[in-house]
C-alpha cells in the first residue's frame, strides 16, 4: 500500500480519514449515489483530480506558471472525439485517439518550453497564455474540424453507454455507463498514483530542488532547461490524457467544457484550495470545488426557501447568487489556510 | 610541478565601463591551496564567478582538466569536476539538510532522470550523504529544514554540498564569513583534510591571515580585478602590495 503511494504519506490523521471517504465515495459512486447527476458529479471528480494533480507537478513542485493547462486537456478529448468520428466507434479509435492527444500536447509542451523556458520561467507563463488563446480561436474558427463553438458529438464503443444493460447489482441498475465510470475510476487513479510517484522520485526530488533555489541547482550540475523541459511535457501528457477520459465519458467534446479560459481558473483555484506542491491537494480541492460547483446552487435554494420569511437574507441566497458565494469561499480559504488545506492538516493547526 | 587542474587565460569581464577581472592568467595544480586575497570590492568573488561560469567572461578562457569549459554552462562545469561553495549562503531553504546533501550526491551519481523509482529507495545516496553531514557534524540535524537552522550550520552545509560534490577543483567563498570562533575550526579542519588528500586543487577566498598563515601552499593577491601578486605565502605577505592592502590603504601605485 505504500509503496503504491510511492512512500510518501498524507501525514495527518484527519487528512487520511478524509482521502480514505473520498476514496471510497468515488469507488463506491454508482452503488452509493445511484442518479445520473451524481455519477456525473463522481466522474467529474475523478477526471479533475488527475487535470489538477498533474497542474501541481508544474505549479507546486516545479514553481512554474502556466496558462495552457486547459489546452492540453483539449488535446487530449478532441483527439479521441476526432479518431472517433473518423475512424469509426471502437475501441480502436478511443486508443489512437488518446495515444495521439497525449503525443502532441507532449510535443507542444516541448516546443513551447524550449522556446521560452531558456529565457526566463515567467516567459513561459506568458507564451502558454499566447498559445492557448490561439488555439481557442483556432478551435472555434476551424469548425469543419472542430465542430467549433457547437463542439462535436461522436459514438463510443456500445459496451460503454447505457445502452448496454447488465441487470441489476444491490439493487442497482448497472449498464454501459457503470462500465464506463469504472473506467473513468481507475484511469484516474492510475494516473493519480504514477503523478505521486513522479513527485517522490529523484526526478521529483530535483524539480523540488529548482523550485527552491535553481541557481544553486544549476551549481551541482543539474541542467535546469532540461529539467523544467521533462515536467512541463510529463504535465501536459497527463492532462491530454484526463481529457481522454473526459471525452470517453461525455461522448461529446466542445470549447466550453475542456479549453475554456474559466476552467483554467478552476484548476488554479483548486490546486491553491487544495494546498501546493502536495499532490493529496489536488484530491481535495477538486473534490469540494467540483461538489461546491454542482450543489451550491442547489444548498442555496434550499436554504432561500427556508429563510424566506426573514429580510434580505433569501435574497443573499438566491440561487442566482452563486458564483458570488463560491468566490467568497474562496477567498476565505486561501485567508486562512494559506498553504492550503492539505497544508494546513498537516501543520495540526 | 604537478599536474594542472585549472587554469585561466587573461580572464577578463566588464561591466559596462568598469574591469571587474582583468586578464587574469593564473594556473593552479593538484594538491595545491591557493589563498585568493585582495580587498573589498577587488574582484574575487567575480573571479570565481567566471570560473563556475555564472557570469560569461568577455574575454579570456577557463580550462578545467585541460579542456577547454569557456563556453559550457555551469551545470556542465560542474560535471567536468568544478565545485564551488558560495560567500552568500544558498541552498535549498525548505528542503531537509539530508536532502540537499543528498541531491548533490543524486547529481553526481546521475541519478536526476531516474522518474518512476522512489528517492528514498536509493539507500546508497543517503548513506553517502550522512557520511557526509558526519564530517562537518550536522548529522544530528539531518530532519530539519534549512530555514531552521542557525547561519554558522548554515555554512557547515553550504560547505557539506561542495564535499558531497567531490570535484576536482574545490573553490571556498570566504566560507567561514559570520561563523562564531567555536564553529569556524570544523570547517577549516575540514578544508585542511581535503587539502592533505592532495588530488585536488583548493580555492580559497578568506580574510583572516592566520588562516591563511595555516593553510595556503600560494597566495594570489587581485587587485582592481588584476593579479597583483602571486607566490609563496611568506614572500607574498611581506610584500609591499600585502602590507599596503591590510592596511587598509588603497592600492593606486600598484
Ligand atoms: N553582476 C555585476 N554587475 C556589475 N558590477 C559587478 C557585478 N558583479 C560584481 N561587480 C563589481 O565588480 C567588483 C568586484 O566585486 P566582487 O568580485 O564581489 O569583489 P570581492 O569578492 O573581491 O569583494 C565590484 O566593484 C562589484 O561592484
Ligand atoms: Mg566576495
Amino acid at each position: 500500500m505504500l509503496h503504491l503511494l510511492s512512500g510518501d504519506k498524507p501525514r495527518s490523521v484527519v487528512l487520511t480519514i478524509i482521502l480514505l471517504v473520498i476514496l471510497i465515495s468515488l469507488a463506491f459512486a454508482p452503488f452509493l449515489f445511484p442518479g445520473v447527476r451524481s455519477l456525473e458529479t463522481a466522474a467529474r471528480i475523478c477526471i479533475f483530480i488527475v487535470l489538477v494533480a498533474s497542474y501541481d507537478l508544474l505549479l507546486g513542485y516545479s514553481g512554474i506558471v502556466s496558462f495552457a493547462h486547459t489546452m492540453f486537456f483539449g488535446l487530449g478529448a478532441y483527439g479521441v472525439a476526432l479518431s472517433s468520428i473518423h475512424m469509426g466507434r471502437g475501441y480502436d479509435a478511443l486508443i489512437v485517439g488518446t495515444v495521439l492527444g497525449a503525443i502532441a500536447a507532449a510535443a507542444l509542451a516541448w516546443l513551447i518550453a524550449l522556446f521560452s523556458l531558456r529565457v526566463r520561467a515567467i516567459f513561459f507563463a506568458m507564451i502558454t497564455l499566447a498559445v492557448a488563446s490561439a488555439v481557442a480561436v483556432l478551435v472555434s474558427q476551424l469548425s469543419g474540424l472542430t465542430g467549433g463553438e457547437d463542439g462535436l458529438n461522436y459514438k463510443i464503443p456500445r459496451d460503454l453507454t447505457p445502452a448496454n444493460r447488465l441487470g441489476e447489482f444491490l439493487g442497482v441498475k448497472v449498464n454501459g455507463k457503470t462500465l464506463n465510470y469504472y473506467l473513468v475510476f481507475f484511469g484516474s487513479a492510475a494516473l493519480f498514483l504514477l503523478l505521486l510517484r513522479v513527485v517522490n522520485s529523484p526526478f521529483g526530488r530535483v524539480l523540488q530542488a529548482i523550485r527552491e533555489n535553481d541557481f544553486r541547482a544549476e551549481a551541482v550540475g543539474y541542467r535546469v532547461v532540461w529539467y523544467r523541459t521533462v515536467a512541463t511535457c510529463l504535465s501536459a501528457a497527463t492532462a491530454a490524457l484526463a481529457g481522454s477520459l473526459f471525452a470517453i465519458w461525455l461522448r461529446y467534446v466542445g470549447p466550453d467544457t475542456t479549453l475554456s479560459f474559466e476552467i483554467m481558473l478552476d484548476i488554479l483555484l483548486m490546486v491553491v484550495i487544495g494546498g501546493m506542491g502536495t499532490m493529496y491537494g489536488a484530491i481535495l480541492g477538486a473534490t469540494l470545488f467540483v461538489l461546491a460547483q454542482n450543489y451550491l446552487q442547489t444548498l442555496m435554494g434550499a436554504a432561500s426557501e427556508a429563510t424566506h420569511s426573514l429580510p434580505l437574507v433569501p435574497h443573499l441566497l438566491d440561487p442566482d447568487r452563486w458564483l458570488l458565494w463560491l468566490g467568497v469561499l474562496f477567498v476565505l480559504s486561501v485567508y486562512f489556510f494559506p498553504t492550503g488545506i492539505v497544508g494546513r492538516l498537516r501543520n495540526g493547526r | 610541478m604537478s599536474q594542472t587542474l585549472l587554469e585561466t587565460k587573461d580572464l577578463t569581464v566588464r561591466f559596462g565601463g568598469h574591469v571587474a577581472v582583468d586578464a587574469v592568467s593564473c594556473a593552479f595544480h593538484a594538491g595545491e591551496l591557493t589563498a585568493i586575497v585582495g580587498p573589498n570590492g577587488a574582484g574575487k568573488t567575480t573571479y570565481f564567478n567566471l570560473i563556475s561560469g555564472q557570469i560569461p567572461a568577455s574575454a579570456g578562457s577557463v580550462s578545467l582538466l585541460g579542456e577547454e569549459v569557456t563556453k559550457f554552462s555551469v551545470a556542465q562545469r560542474c560535471r567536468a569536476g568544478l565545485g564551488r561553495a558560495f560567500q552568500l549562503t544558498n541552498l535549498f531553504p525548505n528542503l531537509s539538510v539530508l536532502e540537499n546533501v543528498r541531491l548533490v550526491i543524486q547529481a553526481h551519481r546521475n541519478k536526476g532522470f531516474s522518474l518512476l523509482s522512489m528517492a528514498d529507495s536509493h539507500h546508497e545516496l543517503t548513506v553517502e550523504a550522512r557520511a557526509v553531514l558526519e564530517r562537518v557534524r550536522l548529522d544530528t540535524m539531518e530532519d530539519q529544514k534549512v530555514t531552521e537552522l542557525s547561519h554558522g550550520n548554515q555554512r557547515k552545509l553550504e560547505v557539506a554540498m561542495l564535499i558531497a560534490l567531490d570535484p576536482m577543483v574545490y573553490m571556498f567563498d570566504e566560507p567561514t564569513a559570520g561563523m562564531s570562533a567555536d564553529e569556524a575550526p570544523v570547517v577549516l579542519d575540514l578544508i585542511a583534510e581535503l587539502k592533505a588528500e592532495r588530488e585536488r586543487t583548493i580555492l580559497l577566498v578568506e580574510h583572516k591571515m592566520d588562516v591563511i598563515r595555516a593553510l595556503a601552499d600560494r597566495i594570489i593577491v587581485l587587485h582592481n580585478g588584476a593579479l597583483a601578486a602571486d607566490g609563496d605565502p611568506a614572500e607574498v605577505m611581506a610584500s609591499d602590495v600585502v602590507q599596503e592592502a591590510y592596511m587598509g590603504k588603497a592600492l593606486e601605485n600598484v
